[in-house]
C-alpha cells in the first residue's frame, strides 16, 4: 500500500506519509537535535517536543536512509529489524538485586533519564550537572563500552569518586542512547552486596 | 514491571507482622539523615520517620559545608526536600539533642533512633601557639563565608595581613584558598554570605599557602577541586619541582589509586608550566610539601597574633601494612603569614548517654549499629541506636558516600526489627511524644514549612543582588522569618 503511494507521489507522497505514521516517535526523536546542556535538569527532556521545524528536518534526514529500504517499511512504529537508523534502542538494566529490566529507550535520552522514566532505582543527585557520581552504571560488555564516547576530564573526575568503579564504568547521565548501543546492558553497583563502605575507594572530601 | 515491584516491596516491607507503625527518629538532617530517612520509608511502608536539627535549616553541610561556587553539589536538595515533604516524614528543625530533648528520651518515644548528626567539631593539632588570633580551623571560616549562624561574628581580619597559611590539602582546603583568592566579582553571583562578601572585598590577602606534611602523591584533594584552583584566572601557581619526583613507594602507593594518580599528574603539569613572574598584585597560590607545623609564631607589634608558622621538614617513613608517615628531620623553616587556617580534620561531639570512642571520634559500631562500649564485643550491642555518616566512619567521603552509608545501616535495621518481630513489639509514641515532650519543654520547633518560608526569603532578597539566594545568618533573623 504504501510503495505504490510512493511511486505515484515520489519523495514528498513519502514524506507525508512517513509523517503520519510515525507522529510519535518523530516528537522523541526531537531529542537528536537538542544540544544536552548540562545546566538544565534533566527533566527538561522528559517534555515531548512540538516543534514543526525540527520534525521536518529529522524527516529529511530519516528519508534518506529510509530511500534504500522499501521493503522493510511497517505501519508502526515499533523497531525495525536491518541497518536502519532507529528511533529507539533496547536496553537492559540489571539492579542492585540482579534483576533485569528490559527497557526502550530513545536515542538521544541518557541512561539516568531512561532510569528515572521507568522507575529504575538509579540515584540522580545533582541531576545530571556532572558534580556527583551517583548515577554510576557499569557496562556489562566491554564490547559496548568501547563503543561510547571517551569519557571528558569533568566526568572522569567524577568516576574517580565512584563507589565500585570498574573498567567500564560510566556516569549514567553521561551515556547518551544512540543506533550502536542497541542491547546494551548496564548493572547499577550494589553498596551492601559486594562492597564494606569503606572499601578500596579512598574517600576524599 | 509491576511484578517485580509488588515482589521488592514484599521482601523489604516488614511492618506487616505488627498492627502499630514503626517510629524512627533521625537526628541530624543532613546527607546521612536524609538518605537514611528515604531509604527507612521505602523499606518500611508503615514506619513514619522524623528528622530532628538543630538549626532551624535543614541539609547540613549541603547548606553549610559546600562551597559558594559550586552550586550544582546543591542539586541534592531537591530530592532531600521531597523525601522532607513525604506524607511519613516530618522535619523538626530548632531541636537539639542533649538540650531540647535526651538521647534516653528519644530511645523512649521511639522503636528506631538514627543519629547522624555529623562532626562539628575539629581535631587541634595540640602544639604552641595554637590559641593565637588570627587562626580558627577550616570549618569555622566555611560555616562563616557560608552564614553558618554559629559563625555569623567570627573574629576574622582579612586586613591585617597579605599572607594566609592553610595546613591541609584536602578538598576543604582548596575550598578555602579558592574562596580566599577568587576575584569578589565572581563570588558575588553565588549564595556567598553577604557579611563574607563584603569582608572579602575589602580583603588584603593575595598569598595562599596550602601546606601539606607529606608529599604530592599523598595530597588529599581530588582531581575536580585541583583542576579548578589551577585554572583561576590571573592566579600564580607555585610548586616547587624539587617536591614532585615519585619514590618507588611512591610508585607502588598510586599504582593502584586512579584518585592519587590523577591528582599528581595535575600537581605535576602545574609545577612543569611554572610560574610567570607574579605582576604586581596578582594572587599566588604556593603548594608546599613536607612541613609539619611546629608551633605558631607571635607577632612583636600585636601581642597575642599570629605572625607566622615554624615548621619541620618531614620525610616520609614506613611504619609497616604499606603505610607510610610522616617524620621530622630536625630541620626547621618559617613561614609569615597574618593568618592560618587548620584543615587537619573535623571531629564528632559526644552527647550524654552515648558510647563514644574518643580516640578515634566515632561512635562505636558494626554496620551502624552502636555498640554498648569501645571493647569492641559486638554481642554487646544498644538496642534500637544506630548511627549514620560521620558520627559512624569519621569526618571522610563526599556527600555520596552517605548514600551507600545509610544502606548499610538501614540494612542492619531491617535485619534488627525482624528479629523483633517474632517477640511482641510495643507501640511507641513517637512524633506525638516527641511533640508533647518539646511542648512542655516550650521548645519552639520549626517545620519544613519554616525552613520553606526562610527558604522563599532568601531567594527573593538574593535576586534583588543578582545572587540564587542571600543568606540569613544569624538567630534572630532564621527565627524570625520561619514563625512568621
Amino acid at each position: 500500500m504504501l510503495l505504490s503511494k510512493v511511486s505515484k507521489g515520489g519523495l514528498w507522497n513519502w514524506n507525508w506519509m512517513f509523517l503520519r505514521q510515525l507522529s510519535t516517535p518523530i516528537t522523541r526523536a526531537g531529542y537528536i537535535q537538542r544540544p544536552y546542556s548540562y545546566s538544565y535538569s534533566y527533566t527538561h527532556y522528559l517534555q515531548p517536543l512540538f516543534d514543526p521545524q525540527k520534525e521536518t528536518k529529522v524527516v529529511q534526514g530519516s528519508i534518506f536512509q529510509k530511500h534504500h529500504h522499501f521493503s522493510t517499511t511497517t505501519t508502526s512504529n515499533a523497531s525495525k529489524e536491518g541497518g536502519e537508523k532507529k528511533e529507539s534502542i533496547s536496553v537492559t538494566f540489571v539492579d542492585k538485586d540482579g534483576v533485569e529490566k528490559h527497557l526502550r529507550v530513545p536515542i538521544g535520552m541518557s541512561m539516568l533519564e531512561a532510569a528515572h522514566e521507568n522507575d529504575i532505582e538509579l540515584e540522580g543527585a545533582c541531576e545530571g550537572s556532572l558534580a556527583c557520581s551517583t548515577c554510576h552504571v557499569i557496562v556489562k560488555d566491554m564490547e559496548y563500552y568501547n563503543k561510547l564516547e571517551e569519557p571528558t576530564d569533568e566526568e572522569n573526575d567524577m568516576l574517580d569518586l565512584a563507589f565500585g568503579l570498574t573498567e567500564t564504568s560510566r556516569l549514567g547521565c553521561q551515556v547518551i542512547a544512540k543506533s550502536e548501543l542497541d542491547g546494551i546492558r548496564l548493572a547499577i553497583p550494589a553498596a551492601t552486596r559486594n562492597f564494606a563502605v569503606d572499601g578500596y575507594v579512598p574517600k576524599p572530601h | 514491571m509491576a511484578i517485580f515491584q509488588a515482589r521488592t516491596w514484599l521482601s523489604r516491607s516488614f511492618s506487616t507482622l505488627s498492627s502499630h507503625p514503626l517510629r524512627v527518629c533521625v537526628v541530624g538532617s543532613g546527607p546521612a539523615g536524609f538518605y537514611t530517612a528515604e531509604k527507612m520509608l521505602k523499606a518500611h511502608q508503615e514506619a513514619e520517620v522524623d528528622i530532628i536539627d538543630r538549626l532551624p535549616t535543614p541539609f547540613g553541610l549541603v547548606r553549610s559545608g559546600v562551597a559558594p561556587d559550586h552550586p550544582e553539589t546543591k542539586i541534592v536538595i531537591n530530592q532531600f526536600s521531597r523525601v522532607a515533604r513525604h506524607d511519613r516524614c516530618s522535619f523538626f528543625g530548632n531541636v537539639t539533642l542533649g538540650s531540647s530533648v535526651s538521647l534516653l528520651e528519644l530511645r523512649e518515644l521511639y522503636h528506631v533512633v538514627v543519629l547522624a548528626y555529623g562532626a562539628e567539631s575539629d581535631r587541634e593539632l595540640g602544639i604552641p601557639g595554637e590559641d593565637l588570633v588570627g587562626i580558627h580551623s577550616a570549618r569555622e571560616f566555611v560555616w562563616w563565608y557560608n552564614g553558618h549562624p554559629d559563625c555569623k561574628n567570627l573574629d576574622l581580619d582579612l586586613k591585617n595581613t597579605d599572607t594566609a597559611v592553610i595546613l591541609g590539602q584536602g578538598n576543604v582546603a582548596l575550598d578555602v584558598a579558592r574562596i580566599l583568592l577568587r576575584p569578589a566579582t565572581e563570588l558575588a553571583t553565588t549564595d556567598i554570605a553577604s557579611h563574607a562578601l563584603a569582608a572579602l572585598e575589602e580583603s588584603s590577602i593575595r598569598k595562599v599557602y596550602l601546606v601539606g606534611r607529606r608529599g604530592p602523591v599523598q595530597a588529599a584533594c581530588t582531581a575536580k577541586e585541583l583542576r579548578e584552583v589551577l585554572g583561576i584566572k590571573d592566579l600564580c601557581i607555585h610548586l616547587q619541582e624539587a617536591d614532585l619526583p615519585k619514590t618507588p613507594k611512591d610508585e607502588e602507593e598510586i599504582k593502584n589509586n586512579r584518585i592519587q594518580r590523577r591528582v599528581y599528574e595535575l600537581l605535576s603539569k602545574a609545577a612543569t608550566t611554572g610560574p610567570s613572574h607574579p605582576r604586581s598584585g596578582q594572587r599566588e597560590l604556593h603548594f608546599v610539601f613536607f612541613r609539619k607545623p611546629d608551633r605558631f609564631l607571635e607577632s612583636d607589634e600585636r601581642r597575642g597574633h599570629v605572625s607566622g608558622v615554624h615548621f619541620e621538614k618531614t620525610v616520609l617513613k614506613d611504619v609497616g601494612d604499606g603505610k607510610r608517615i610522616a617524620v621530622g628531620t630536625g630541620q626547621f623553616e618559617d613561614l609569615e603569614c597574618g593568618m592560618v587556617l587548620k584543615s587537619i580534620g573535623y571531629k564528632s561531639v559526644p552527647v550524654d548517654g552515648l558510647p563514644f570512642d574518643h580516640q578515634k571520634g566515632v561512635v562505636p559500631n558494626i554496620r551502624g549499629r552502636v555498640l554498648h562500649d569501645t571493647s569492641g564485643d559486638a554481642t554487646l550491642l544498644e538496642e534500637g541506636l544506630y548511627v549514620c555518616g560521620w558520627l559512624k566512619r569519621g569526618p571522610t567521603g563526599i556527600i555520596a558516600t552517605n548514600l551507600y552509608c545509610a544502606e548499610e545501616t538501614v540494612v542492619s535495621i531491617s535485619e534488627d526489627l525482624n528479629l523483633l518481630a517474632s517477640k511482641a513489639s510495643l507501640p511507641k509514641p513517637g512524633r506525638e511524644g516527641l511533640l508533647h515532650l518539646l511542648d512542655n519543654r516550650k521548645v519552639k520547633f520549626m517545620q519544613f514549612s519554616a525552613w520553606e518560608k526562610i527558604d522563599s526569603t532568601e531567594t527573593r532578597l538574593g535576586s534583588l543582588k543578582n545572587k540564587p539566594r542571600d543568606k540569613l545568618t544569624t538567630w534572630e533573623d532564621l527565627l524570625k522569618v520561619a514563625r512568621e
